[in-house]
């Protein structure tokens, strides 16, 4: 291989993340350094977690075929009407908890069914969706704000003053419990790429070169040392965080590792050979859709503790914000293509595009067509890319 | 069931409705042999393998298959499997995006998670094994088209295959492939897999097969050892000579064009067609003859600019030009009615009047509509001309019988008033008494000085209006036949190439 194929392949595979380091070195130049202040960068995290999830959810759908869920909005708002209300009426946490998330699986699951079953294209029954939560949510709210008083409620994910996760060794300004999750992550990312690669190395697999683990370990420590330090100078590690890492790993798990999750790849590439293997695709297509439904209503959750109440106009143009994410990410329009933490790369991209241009103080009218362009981009890169490969 | 046979179909018979598909087809496959399964279009080889494979259920018949008590029935492709049947297609059922493991184990395992390790390791033994150029982690994608095609072998010999179909495998491999894939099949033979191998092309039959098969007409023609039936013989066996019901209409003398040149084309060549030179003067009809897949239709493709053209000078009525698009040989006066009319023929859902005027309107311009009066002027004329059997010309084309679609594409070319009219198989699939029609027209519309290219999987049928046929084999022209030339017998044997 010769140093400008070599560039030119290490440019593909890690496009978003060079996109990523760009786009933040741009605005912590322009911000003159105010982007990676402690405050922001938990800033990043808190107020983009809807997206996060919801994003993670939509891969799923996305791998199938490019299909999308348009209805996520809708049913992050209408999961959150349940939710204050029945909170409002004195209802036991939990239990309120609980019932959101199975309104949101059960929502899922009736889109699943008309999508996998009775094969109405998801644009449709999802656009259906879109509407008929959002004006569920207005019946339900009769117009009105429902306030979520319930402080533990509130706390435990992600919303209010005190959101965070409690310093257990009380450090002064400092957060020990932070830098301390933060040095274990980066323990257990070692072992295990390092375990990995003895046993395959054992078992005469391929394995990538040494230099290549050793710059990425670097990389990948360094990075996390660096935020999660960060975080420890602000108020520690928010509720909201603990949430996202929680969906990332295990659907980075379900994804890579499972087998309903490699087939949602396999429909993304060719659904007659999925068939042909013998594999109920409708079953996959149920599956991905169903789950949609799961994560929009912890989006729900996580919005209406974020916000402290719930309001018919919640969730609007969330659909927009996980898709683009998605798209953003390296997800292929096609299917078949995407990975969670690209997906989450994608997500981080344009949150810092939206703090970057919100500290600096651009009207939030351009915001949106900084973002607009961004995502064309991104889609075009895949396509072109594509067709250059075929 | 015979000692040594691994597979045996007798008396199999497949109706749809108004089509025999098959009657009556036995074929056998032995142990350890490549058995090739011969026929034109529409002889009911993909229709026998479809019934054995379990994608269409048979009508009448009895299957039986090695190692198994008793007739078997076949009701899904995942039955088929479970008996030892595996299929690969011609087009890649495979997914591109995952890697040359993944694709071989997937939808195989019972499990819960994927155990990538012991997937990879397997993987890599099967490749190794069998000597498949590819690496288990490799993207299936930037493999080349032949290594996918021996991966899907692969995976369909790791699920303990008895019968082995390969379904038009080399349709879109190079030569150094081809002999790879030969290299493979002949490696699995050698354990004693039988391998029933669907092909168009005469010489890769005789390359590997024991045995062939030949169909015709959805019925069994015979079977013989391929080492006894020379390539012009299984020509004939596969077209065969007779075409009762036609011989009604009467030999005319096809026009000998002999006028001006209005087309000429120097080493043209498109994406789907290799370099070919083509002329035709006004007033000829000429014709493309060739097996399915000797490259006729693409060659006409690329006159009319229908692939993405690559090469070649081209000149219409002595003059140079360029035609790279549809577009640019509509406003040559070239018109093309193609092959697969429910594909590329008719818009199923417009109107007849609105698919006659389609290809004028759009000579004439988007902005330039015509008038709705003078849409059904021109529709009525043509339906009127061609006696099209249609309710009214607002019928959706979709509602026609066969023929009578044929009829209003041809009506649709007939209103540009081409110099220049492409036929490619125009009385496929539609009633004899139309078909007499079309080619009365074509020898009339000659006659009155337009120039016409002909094609048809029926060489009678050429002879009769074509005065010069081209024959191609394996994707090149190899022969042209004119004056005497044009008998049966002779149009066969350069089909099939050399005095054998």
């Amino acid at each position: 291989m010769t140093t400008k194929t070599k560039i030119l392949n290490f440019v593909q595979k890690y496009t978003m993340i060079i996109a990523l380091v760009l786009v933040t070195a741009f605005f912590t130049w322009r911000t003159s350094g105010k982007l990676l202040l402690p405050q922001n960068l938990t800033n990043i995290i808190a107020q983009n977690a809807y997206v996060f999830v919801l994003a993670t959810g939509m891969l799923l759908c996305i791998l199938t075929g490019g299909n999308i869920d348009l209805s996520v909005g809708s049913v992050v708002c209408f999961v959150g009407t349940i939710g204050a209300v029945l909170m409002r009426s004195d209802l036991n946490m939990w239990l309120a908890v609980l019932i959101m998330l199975v309104v949101g699986l059960l929502i899922g699951a009736w889109q699943a069914f008309w999508i996998a079953y009775v094969k109405v294209p998801p644009f449709i029954t999802t656009l259906s969706g879109m509407m008929v939560f959002r004006g569920l949510s207005n019946v339900v709210l009769q117009g009105q704000t429902v306030s979520v008083t319930n402080e533990k409620f509130v706390q435990l994910f992600g919303g209010g003053a005190n959101c965070y996760v409690p310093d257990l060794f009380h450090g002064e300004g400092i957060n020990i419990l932070c830098v301390a999750v933060g040095v274990i992550a980066c323990a257990l990312y070692l072992f295990f790429t390092l375990r990995s690669r003895s046993v395959r190395k054992r078992n005469d697999l391929e394995v990538e070169s040494l230099g290549r683990t050793v710059i990425k370990a670097v990389v990948i420590v360094a990075v996390v040392m660096f935020f999660t330090l960060r975080l420890a100078q602000y108020k520690g590690i928010p509720m909201a965080l603990l949430w996202v890492v929680v969906v990332v790993l295990i659907y980075t798990y379900i994804t890579s590792k499972t087998t309903v999750g490699r087939y949602l790849y396999a429909i993304g590439g060719n659904e007659t050979a999925t068939k042909l293997s013998g594999i109920d695709t409708r079953k996959i297509y149920f599956f991905a859709y169903t789950n949609m439904g799961l994560l929009a209503g912890l989006a729900g959750i996580l919005t209406i503790a974020r916000m402290t109440s719930a309001q018919p106009t919640y969730g609007q143009n969330y659909e927009m914000d996980a898709i683009g994410s998605c798209f953003i990410g390296g997800a292929s329009a096609y299917g078949g293509v995407g990975t969670v933490p690209g997906v989450i790369i994608g997500a981080l991209l344009m949150g810092v595009i939206n703090i970057g241009m919100s500290i600096m103080g651009v009207d939030a009218n351009y915001q949106k067509v900084v973002k607009g362009l961004v995502l064309l981009a991104a889609v075009i890169f895949d396509v072109v890319s594509k067709k250059k490969n075929s | 069931m015979q000692e040594d046979a691994v597979l045996t179909m007798r008396g199999i018979c497949k109706y749809f409705p108004g089509v025999r598909a098959l009657e009556n087809v036995d074929f056998t496959l032995r142990k350890g042999t490549i058995h090739a399964l011969m026929g034109e279009n529409g002889a009911g080889k993909s229709t026998l393998i479809k019934v054995l494979t379990g994608v269409y259920p048979m009508d009448k018949g009895e299957i039986r298959i090695d190692g198994v008590e008793g007739a078997i029935s076949i009701r899904s492709p995942q039955e088929a499997q479970n008996y030892g049947i595996s299929t690969v297609y011609q087009e890649i059922t495979l997914c591109p995006n995952l890697t040359v493991a993944e694709n071989m184990f997937i939808g195989r395992s019972e499990k819960r998670n994927v155990d990538w390790k012991a997937m990879e390791k397997r993987a890599g033994e099967l490749l190794d094994n069998l000597g498949i150029p590819a690496r288990p982690k490799q993207q299936l994608g930037s493999c080349s088209l032949a290594v996918q095609q021996m991966v899907a072998i692969a995976r369909a010999v790791d699920t303990d295959c008895k019968v082995l179909i390969l379904d038009e495998p080399t349709s879109s491999l190079d030569d150094k492939e081809v002999e790879m894939l030969f290299g493979l099949m002949r490696e699995l033979k050698a354990r004693g897999v039988g391998i029933i191998f669907v092909t168009h092309f005469l010489e890769q039959v005789y390359a590997v097969s024991d045995q062939i098969t030949v169909l015709r007409n959805g019925e069994l023609v015979g079977e013989y050892a391929a080492k006894d039936l020379p390539q012009v013989k299984l020509v004939e066996k596969m077209i065969g000579k007779d075409l009762e019901g036609l011989s009604t209409i009467k030999k005319q003398t096809a026009p000998s064009g002999g006028g001006e040149i209005v087309y000429e084309a120097e080493e043209l060549s498109s994406s789907e067609s290799r370099p070919f030179d083509f002329h035709i003067a006004a007033g000829e009809v000429n014709g493309f003859t060739g097996l399915l897949g000797s490259g006729r239709s693409e060659s006409v493709r690329a006159i009319f600019g229908a692939d993405q053209v690559t090469g070649g000078k081209v000149k219409v009525k002595g003059k140079a030009t360029r035609i790279t698009k549809p577009l640019d040989a509509m406003k040559h006066g070239i018109g093309y009615l193609p092959e697969d009319r429910k594909r590329d023929g008719i818009i199923a859902d417009l109107s007849v009047r609105d698919n006659i005027i389609l290809a004028l309107q759009v000579i004439n311009g988007m902005n330039r509509p015509f008038s709705k009066a003078k849409a059904e002027a021109f529709a009525d004329e043509y339906i009127k001309a061609l006696q099209i059997k249609t309710y009214s010309s607002e019928t959706p084309i979709r509602s026609l019988s066969g023929g009578n679609q044929q009829k209003v594409i041809l009506a649709r070319w007939l209103l540009t008033h081409p110099q220049y009219l492409i036929l490619d198989e125009p009385t496929r699939g539609i009633d004899i008494g139309t078909k007499l029609e079309i080619q009365k027209l074509v020898l009339k519309l000659a006659e009155e000085g337009m120039s016409i290219t002909f094609i048809s999987s029926e060489i009678e049928e050429m002879l009769r209006t074509c005065s010069r046929l081209i024959v191609m084999r394996d994707r090149n022209i190899v022969g042209e036949l004119t004056g005497e030339e044009l008998s049966q017998e002779h149009v066969m044997r350069t089909i099939a190439g050399g005095g054998e």
